[in-house]
């Protein structure tokens, strides 16, 4: 912190206080009401790198796409009234799936507000109910503080996304800055609950004296840093541990405890012996309705231990019988040196033998199909192959998404990243642009379907303008295919409005100088996938598959998950 | 489950937009705010929202949790009319003139104990403090007459047992 005061604008503020807390690129858009900020990023690029994105949407999950890679804070820029608008998709994305963001939006000047003013929207009360905090700035002398205080807030904790709105007048007028100072701490907030080391123990008994415990862990493990602590814990007790789908990738595909994952389109064997467990410890997750069916039915015979940092997200859904609040890595740590070790072989085997029936019901039909039709589960096992299961895999929504998370393995943790509460068609390619940024040393491969595809497909020109290394992969079925699998399931086959006219993928690729490459046939998928891969910029694949296939297992709506469909 | 009446207090730190962030939580479930006070608390610069809503226990929990989980909240509490010394407030206008022509209206004031808050030449506004169903009562037998303007606050309350936010927040800072 410099000692010295300088008389600087609000928007020279700004860009001070990102460089100073470390932040090391934006994504965003400008615009009347943010013009100042944008005209210092000018000044300031040699040490502060802002990425244009081709639409807001683009920019918020941009960032979002490079703080789950990163583990740091994304930072997203509008302007007033659409711009900012326009970033509330991505903003509401990341409240669900707790992903730490600051984003700046412009706002007209303060002797404008409630005018009704050009571009003025209310972008406090808008995005209020998805932040995880939010501020008006209306004086340039607050600027330092409300953005050090925006970054502790969204990193602490359960992150989540902050939004800092500033008038253009605190942007223009000149104030004494007097350097940064990081912020270490807000009265009246509690980042993290201190771990009881009663509530350790009790949980710790409850663990000790199970037959048949299994673990659901969710990101928790992930933005806690706690993957090693896991890791070390189910070893040691020797418990079977399934994933929810932001999980995915905290504990390697490989693991011999790895047993899947749970909820709707989840593995077999985890979510019929949800119901056969005798103690459920969920880990960093938050028993969503996508994983627990009917909560009516849900694991009523076992006891239920939830290690937790955010203390509303206990009894939320599912009562609990051991409640542990804290940061998950001083959980884990804590509870260790109290569990006893041991293996529960037998109980483990039975999870193998749903997965052998799964396997033959399911998995074999997609990763050794014998019709001529190309399978998305096939597309994924050829990524595996040619990035050595080591790739970061971003996903869309939808059915190929559910394949992905189903078929995609993992050896590194930070490697999966997809909408997950929200469910956001249009993630995937921007987020894949902010996850390769995050993470220049490891493969980056979108996967998302010619549905989702086509809502922020416009992010190609942010790719063509920045160079960015991405891979994507377009899996191709002709359909809003997830839509579409639920009409033909629930709604007698009537195809309302989720048949689609493509446009030319390749040509559009090609629009914007990228790659492309369309694979129609299974001779073809693995040499153009090791292509893609091998290739040292963008590049575009589609694959064409099976236009009418469908994701199984899955557990129907209403249903419980022991109900589990495989076909 | 059984809905009850219960009331939330919350304190906070004095801070724009929170009251909406607040207000937001109730609309997500689709609760109805029976009525809502801000004011200053006993401790500087702190605010104290009392919230009344007709709601089960447990839904009340979570929303204290989500409440509490704010940033600039303090702390919350929720409670039964039983564990609450509360009151409301309720003001009701009348044209001067009814003072002469209905003596049955002096007789209601003096019989309720009524503050009379001002008289002019046009109109009069007495004052009640009390619990709802004696204002309601007030209300009704003040309907004949003709009531020019009628308002009622929303509850306040303080609790029977301490909240210890000074210990909090003390503990806040350490
Ligand atoms: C913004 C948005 N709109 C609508 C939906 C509902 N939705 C969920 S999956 C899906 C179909 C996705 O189709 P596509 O992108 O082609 O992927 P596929 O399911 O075929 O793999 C739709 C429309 C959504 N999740 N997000």
């Amino acid at each position: 912190m410099s000692l010295q005061t300088e008389k600087i604008t609000g928007a020279e503020a700004v860009v001070k206080c990102l460089i100073a807390e470390g932040a090391e690129l934006a994504y965003g858009y400008p615009g009347g009401a943010i013009m100042p900020i944008y005209d210092e990023l000018y000044k300031y690029q040699d040490q502060f790198h802002h990425v244009l994105t081709r639409h807001e949407q683009g920019a918020v999950h941009a960032a979002q796409g490079f703080a789950r890679t990163s583990g740091k804070v994304g930072v997203a820029m509008a302007t007033s009234g659409p711009g900012a608008t326009n970033l509330i998709t991505g903003i509401a994305d990341a409240q669900i799936d707790s992903t730490p963001l600051v984003c700046i939006t412009g706002q007209v000047a303060s002797h404008l507000l409630g005018t009704d003013a050009f571009q003025e929207t209310d972008v406090i009360s808008i995005s209020s109910p998805v932040t995880k905090w939010n501020y008006q700035v209306t004086k340039a002398e607050e600027i330092p503080a409300a953005i050090a205080k925006a970054f502790y807030i969204a990193k602490s904790g359960r992150p989540g996304p902050v939004v800092i709105d500033i008038t253009k007048d605190a942007q223009q007028s000149v104030f004494d800055y007097k350097g940064y100072e990081k912020c270490t701490g807000v009265r009246s907030y509690i980042p993290a609950p201190s771990t009881k080391i009663e509530a350790v123990e009790k949980a710790a008994e409850l663990i000790n004296k199970a037959k048949k415990p299994m673990i659901v862990f969710g990101q928790g493990v992930i933005l806690g840093n706690a993957e090693a602590e896991f890791k070390a814990f189910i070893e040691k007790a020797g418990i079977p541990s399934a994933w929810t789908v932001l999980g995915l990738s905290a504990l390697p595909t490989n693991h011999p405890l790895n047993v899947g994952m749970v909820g709707m389109h989840g593995h077999y064997g985890p979510n019929k012996l949800t119901n056969e467990c005798d103690v459920l410890i969920a880990i960093g997750m938050r028993f969503d309705d996508r994983v627990t069916g009917n909560l009516n039915t849900y694991a009523k015979q076992a006891k239920i231990v939830h290690f937790e940092i955010d203390p509303a997200e206990i009894d939320k859904n599912v009562k609990t019988d051991a409640a542990v609040l804290g940061d998950a890595k001083e959980i884990l740590t804590k509870i260790l040196p109290l569990i006893d070790e041991k293996s529960h072989n037998e109980w483990l085997q039975e999870f193998r033998n749903y997965d052998k029936i799964e396997y033959e019901k399911v998995i074999k039909a997609q990763l050794n199909p014998t019709k001529e039709g190309l399978t998305m589960g096939e597309v994924l096992q050829g990524i595996n192959r040619a990035t050595k299961d080591d790739a970061v895999i971003v996903s869309d929504v939808g059915q190929h998404q559910m394949m992905t998370v189903r078929y995609a393995n993992f050896t590194h943790t930070r490697s999966n990243v997809t909408s997950g509460g929200l469910g956001t068609m249009g993630f995937a390619l921007p987020a894949a642009i902010g996850a390769k940024m995050g993470a220049m040393d490891r493969h980056v491969v979108a996967v998302i379907g010619d549905g989702g595809y086509q809502m922020t497909c416009q992010e190609l020109g942010t790719i063509l303008q920045t160079k960015v290394p991405v891979k994507i992969v377009v899996l191709n079925n002709e359909f809003l295919g997830m839509v579409r699998q639920w009409q033909q399931l629930f709604f007698d086959k009537r195809y309302a409005s989720t048949e689609m006219i493509n446009p030319d993928f390749i040509k559009l690729a090609e629009a914007y100088d990228i790659k492309a490459k369309k694979v129609t046939s299974r001779a073809d998928l693995q040499g153009a996938i090791d292509e893609m891969i091998a290739h040292k910029d963008a590049y575009f694949l589609e694959v064409c598959v099976e236009k009418e296939d469908n994701v199984f297992p899955m557990v129907p709506t209403g249903a419980s998950v022991s109900d589990v469909r495989l076909e | 489950m059984e809905t009850k009446t219960y009331t939330i207090s919350i304190y906070t730190e004095n801070n724009l937009g929170l009251l909406n962030r607040i207000s937001t939580l109730f609309v997500k479930r689709h609760i109805n705010i029976e009525s809502l006070t801000v004011s200053y608390s006993e401790i500087e610069n702190v605010s104290r929202f009392v919230i009344v809503v007709n709601m089960t226990e447990v839904a009340v929990k979570k929303i204290i949790g989500q409440i509490e989980k704010q940033i600039e909240v303090i702390k919350a509490f929720y409670h039964t009319d039983d564990e609450l010394i509360f009151t409301q407030t309720a003001m009701f206008k009348f044209r001067s003139d009814l003072l002469f022509d209905e003596p049955q209206i002096q007789n209601i004031i003096k019989e309720n104990n009524l503050n009379i808050v001002t008289v002019n030449k046009t109109f009069f506004v007495v004052e009640k403090a009390g619990r709802q169903n004696e204002i309601d009562a007030l209300y009704e037998k003040f309907k004949p007459f003709g009531i020019a303007q009628f308002v009622r606050s929303g509850k306040i309350a303080v609790s029977k047992e301490a909240m210890n936010i000074r210990q909090i927040l003390n503990d806040f800072n350490k």
